[in-house]
């Protein structure tokens, strides 16, 4: 995980808020780090974390991970991480016969109308074991990324629905087991292509800004590339259901990404042009 | 003290804001975005109804049971009927536990009422509903239940319904949106500046010209409203009621998109993410 974005979000991975939905939006730039750094993140906090990974294999995670300081096998083989691998399982579902549903059956199917395996797949990935102990502090869903799913020919209002499940489940359901004490969250990432055209992307992005507690949405420089500043940064502190006393919070970093790291500063702030 | 006694204890501005926005009955529609959220001032509204003596019933679809009642005291959720379509809106675990035929059987089912009591009915949120439900069918649904009151010929004495309605713009075309808006006796679109929230309330009452006005505001953790001074404070007749009004922000983003785009209509920065222009 990345120090000074947990400075910037004022978090630490013991002191994390629960039930929270975080979305991660990414326009003309690619906002990945921010996937690495929750899944991190997470893990480091000794979550039950599910990883829906549509985009990259599991040896790529793995690969960033290690820069990040967890290793994902590891947690595999421990059972604090269900990954699915979505670029290997969607071929197993394409070109071999299923005898269970699969998560992403919706591949085989022309009119699948809804993401319900997926949403079972991701609650019995998240479902306490009955081992007697609690051996994670609560769930996390990790999605990368759902604007996949729109390509892939699901509907904006389908992927909406798979993630109102997984909120009803995973931020408020689990928290009823006495093995998870408190709510899961979820951190989800949608790309915004900027078409003016994609009705459906824009539906998906802000059905769930307005579900979001925090928004992070990493922008490319309007000016072009930049050696020394890769992009910036919106953060959007969200309370949709709690009074706005104080409104809304919003800041605006830019950043450079390093091997290890990434570090923020404020616009036209950064050390190289000092 | 009465309940409604009670209810008008708050200060005067107070009270002729949120009351402003109850008086007239029928559907109240609430249009919030991203960077201006509505459902606290859709909370403060119940919470005023239920005060006055209201029955309260609340069809819960965007957010958990927990979560909507958070903030409310004991008082104000006992008086809720809350419809939870939050858990299991699609029936998804196949128990049958969901109220048979959805939020809109619920809706349906309000629309044969007898009963003399007023009662505001809150959904949230209205958008959810029109995502996945016919536009024409909603539509209906929510001229029956919030014109029950007013039924010709119909001896029994039905009392006042509201029906408050939560909309987030950026999810609907203006189609949808000017269907919504052409049922709707009071329009309130949420915006502000500078950190202070504000609401442009647009009130149709009957055989007068519609009436808009602008009103700072913020909400209190209680959900009772604190009113403030703006930049501006206006209440005029509105010239053209067949135009509905539109907001300094959308008005700049409309003739923004009209210079960029050369065409006239929407581009993609005028269609979400408001809260990228408020700063």
């Amino acid at each position: 995980m990345f120090v000074e974005l947990n400075n910037l979000l004022n978090t630490t991975p013991d002191r994390a808020e629960q039930g929270k939905l975080t979305l991660l939006c990414d326009a003309k730039t690619d906002g990945s780090f921010l996937v690495h750094h929750f899944l991190s993140f997470y893990l480091k906090a000794n979550c039950k974390v599910c990883f829906v990974a549509l985009i990259q294999s599991f040896s790529h995670y793995s690969i960033v991970g290690q820069k990040l300081g967890v290793s994902l096998t590891m947690a595999r083989e421990r059972g604090q991480l269900v990954f699915l691998e979505g670029l290997k399982s969607a071929v197993d579902v394409v070109f071999q016969a299923q005898k269970e549903p699969h998560p992403l059956q919706f591949l085989r199917e022309a009119n699948a109308g809804n993401l319900k395996p997926l949403f079972e797949f991701v609650r019995e990935a998240l479902k306490p074991v009955d081992s007697g102990e609690a051996r994670w502090t609560y769930p996390v869903l990790l999605v990368d990324d759902l604007s996949v799913l729109l390509s892939l020919g699901m509907g904006a209002v389908a992927v909406l629905d798979f993630i109102h499940y997984c909120r009803a489940t995973v931020c408020w359901e689990l928290k009823a087991s006495i093995l998870y004490l408190m709510q899961g969250n979820m951190v989800v990432l949608v790309h915004d292509s900027g078409d003016a055209e994609d009705e459906e992307n824009d539906i998906l992005l802000n059905g769930l800004s307005h579900q979001s507690h925090l928004i992070l949405r990493a922008e490319g420089l309007a000016t072009g590339f930049c050696r020394d500043v890769h992009g910036q940064l919106r953060i959007l502190w969200r309370r949709p259901s709690q009074p706005a006393v104080h409104r809304d919070q919003s800041f605006t970093y830019q950043y450079k990404i390093q091997d290890k790291s990434v570090s923020f500063f404020a616009k036209g702030m950064s050390p190289a042009v000092l | 003290m009465t309940p409604s006694e009670g209810a008008r204890a708050g200060t005067g501005r107070e009270l002729e804001m949120l009351d402003s926005l109850l008086a007239l009955g029928g559907l109240v529609l609430l249009r919030d975005s991203v960077e201006w959220e509505g459902r606290s001032l859709l909370k403060a509204l119940v919470k005023k109804s239920a005060l006055c003596g209201e029955q309260v019933h609340i069809l819960g679809c965007e957010v958990s049971e927990e979560e909507f009642r958070e903030g409310f005291d004991s008082d104000i959720n006992n008086r809720l009927v809350y419809h939870d379509f939050f858990r299991d809106p699609l029936n998804w675990s196949k128990t049958e536990e969901a109220f048979p035929g959805g939020p809109l059987g619920a809706l349906r089912a309000m629309c044969k009422r007898t009963d003399p009591v007023p009662v505001t009915i809150a959904l949230d949120s209205l958008s959810w509903l029109l995502l996945r439900l016919p536009c024409t069918t909603l539509c209906q649904v929510l001229h029956a239940v919030s014109h029950q009151d007013s039924c010709p010929g119909d001896s029994s004495s039905v009392g006042k319904v509201s029906v408050l309605g939560l909309l987030h713009e950026e999810l609907h075309g203006p189609g949808p949106v000017g269907a919504l808006s052409s049922l709707a006796q009071t329009e309130v679109t949420l915006g502000g500046t500078m950190g202070q929230a504000s609401a442009h309330i647009l009130c149709r009452r009957p055989r007068q010209r519609p009436t808009d006005q602008t009103q700072w505001f913020s909400i209190l953790p209680d959900f009772s409203l604190d009113l403030q001074e703006g930049p501006s404070v206006e209440s005029q007749p509105y010239s053209d009621p067949h135009i509905p009004p539109v907001s300094k922000n959308a008005k700049a983003r409309t003739r923004k998109c009209s210079l960029v785009s050369g065409h006239g209509r929407e581009n993609k920065s005028c269609r979400g993410w408001g809260w990228g222009q408020g700063f």
